[in-house]
């Protein structure tokens, strides 16, 4: 019981770093394009929705620090928790892949994104998260409008970048179920007015990717069985990875001023 | 990032005395000399060289400092680097439209890097082995390229004048950025410190030598301050970053590498060490430790996105002919 009860007062706090490590995790994803894009305006464009990310990160680890009340700080909070704390949910963090499948993941994430941060803004009673939230809606449509337009070109494109992008699809769809799934913690955040349920989001991101496919001539695949388990700290192998790397120098060094 | 004096142009020109004589009435006049505008072919040939260097330098330039995107120490740091190498990307857009007016296309200039043909600043042919690699670049490097830029903001190019001082700006915000990565290190703990004087320690000298050989040996220098390409001699900018830099190095506690460095109060300036002029040639010519690496990476990239360039035309054609089609129809 105690236990129970002590999680429900940080759901607040849950539902914040949730946010906020799907944001760190792709943002980080997105940095590891740098130099290696496609092109140089897709290089560009790649680290600009990485640092759109990585400062929602920001803004919602410090937001996070502060409901939590324990002087953790955004740094504490992105680089100094154990892999099973990380809350992030799969799709973000599975690995670039190529172009195509770094396009889809950023569609499909957007595209949940974007209304959900929207819902985020109109109805949250928290007033720095709403905030956070009118922010990250407009970074969002750009993501979900220049994704958009690559999995269509991608898609229509040439017979092999027709067959990466239908690959990339039927690999990552069974990643997106868990983007609308309310954790019992993520509930009680609901009930306590700080966000909006998730699933209310659902029907527009179907109707959003159902348009982009149905010009760039993709499939959704049926998904039998959906992957998820992020939002209890259950990741894939590469995780392990990113995290080694991401939080190298605080574990190498600890304690300093950077 | 970065220009370097100049690696092997041939500024050799054909033109007749009167042609070349107009031309240069209207260099020293400090007018601007445009795309459509008559130039000698030697100029021409100069300015596609030395721009094509300088953007190939933006764009090699950003693999050594991607290399800690991924385990920058905080948040601040980390956007704040993967900023500071989009900058970089954007430099290299800048300035291969500027090199496109002079009739020069992204792609060929492309191909000859690959291809090993062109050059770019050595500077990045050095790793970054540690955190505070990417202070020491911004600081150190990007305030070299400052040096450098800056009176190119005043070459006698106009798009390539202009396209500098876009870049200035940044550039300077770089270099200030890489100093106080240094001084949050030179502030820090034993180990940073450490880190910070390790940095400036491998940096220094191949700074140094992005300014290009002496004045002496460097060919075709004259050729190029005639035409106002450059203002002023390798020697005289290696000079004014070494003027401007040194203190900064003293003001955080740390020190220069070079035990021949000593203040002449008479003349104002530094007066510096031998640089190692060996291995320059050596890291010009393909054989610093990451020449390999730089070029293999710019290829893979390269290479793994072909598929992606390739659909990306054949669907702009697809769109394209099927705009035409209603409209065919409707006449
Ligand atoms: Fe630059
Ligand atoms: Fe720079």
């Amino acid at each position: 019981m105690g236990a129970v009860a002590a999680t429900f007062e940080m759901a607040g706090f849950r539902a914040l770093l949730e946010l906020a490590d799907d944001a760190l995790i792709l943002g980080h994803r997105l940095s590891e394009w740098c130099g290696h894009a496609p092109t140089l305006e897709e290089d560009l464009a790649l680290a600009n929705m990485g640092l759109d990310l990585l400062g929602q990160a920001r803004a919602l680890y410090a937001h996070a620090g502060e409901i939590e009340g324990k002087g953790r700080g955004e740094d504490d909070l992105a680089f100094l928790r154990r892999e099973r704390d990380y809350v992030n949910c799969l799709l973000v963090e599975r690995p670039n892949g190529d172009f195509a499948a770094t396009m889809a993941r950023q569609l499909y994430f957007a595209a949940f994104m974007h209304p959900f941060w929207r819902a985020i803004a109109a109805s949250s009673n928290d007033a720095t998260l709403a905030g956070i939230a009118a922010k990250a809606e407009k970074e969002m449509a750009y993501h979900l409008r220049h994704c958009g337009e690559w999995v269509i070109r991608l898609g229509d494109g040439t017979a092999e970048s027709a067959r990466r992008m239908q690959a990339a699809v039927d690999e990552l769809h069974r990643y997106t179920g868990e983007l609308f799934e309310a954790s019992p913690v993520r509930e009680k955040a609901v009930a306590d007015g700080l966000l909006p349920d998730p699933g209310t989001v659902r029907a527009e991101w179907e109707r959003t990717i159902a348009m982009v496919f149905s010009q760039a001539g993709l499939t959704a695949p049926e998904v039998r069985v959906p992957q998820s388990g992020g939002r209890e700290g259950l990741h894939g192998e590469d995780m392990g990875h990113l995290l080694a790397e991401m939080q190298f120098m605080q574990r190498a060094y600890p304690g300093l001023t950077w | 990032m970065y220009s370097q004096g100049l690696i092997g142009v041939d500024s050799s020109t054909t033109e007749s005395e009167e042609f070349l004589s107009l031309f240069q009435a209207r260099v020293d006049r400090e007018e601007k000399i445009e795309p459509n505008d008559p130039m000698p072919e030697g100029y021409r040939r100069t300015l596609v060289r030395q721009i094509g260097q300088h953007a190939h330098s933006e764009i090699v330039g950003m693999l050594p400092e991607g290399n800690w995107i991924t385990r920058a120490p905080t948040l601040r740091r980390k956007i704040a680097l993967l900023a500071k190498v989009q900058d970089e990307g954007g430099h290299g857009l800048y300035l291969y439209s500027a090199a496109e007016t002079l009739g020069v296309s992204r792609e060929q200039m492309t191909e000859e890097l690959l291809s090993g043909k062109a050059k770019y600043s050595s500077i990045f042919n050095y790793p970054t082995l540690t955190w505070a690699d990417i202070g020491a670049i911004g600081w150190l490097v990007d305030g070299a390229a400052i040096m450098n830029q800056i009176p190119l903001c005043r070459c006698s190019y106009g798009p390539y004048a202009r396209a500098m001082i876009r870049v200035c700006k940044e550039e300077s915000f770089h270099q200030r950025q890489g100093y106080e990565i240094m001084m949050a290190l030179a502030r820090g703990s034993d180990e940073q410190k450490e880190m910070a004087q390790d940095a400036l320690n491998r940096w220094w000298w191949p700074s140094l030598m992005m300014f290009g050989p002496h004045d002496g040996e460097s060919a075709h220098g004259e050729q190029s301050m005639a035409w106002k390409i450059k203002r002023f001699s390798n020697d005289e900018l290696r000079q004014k970053f070494i003027t401007a830099t040194v203190p900064q190095a003293e003001f955080i506690g740390l020190t220069v590498p070079d035990p021949d460095l000593k203040f002449n109060a008479e003349t104002g300036l530094y007066e510096h060490g031998e640089i190692d002029w060996v291995e320059f040639k050596a890291v010009v010519s393909g054989n610093g430790r990451m020449n390999r690496d730089r070029i293999r990476d710019r290829k893979q990239a390269h290479d793994d996105g072909a598929w992606v360039r390739e659909a990306a035309l054949a669907h702009a054609a697809k769109r394209a002919a099927s705009r035409t089609v209603p409209q065919e129809a409707a006449e």
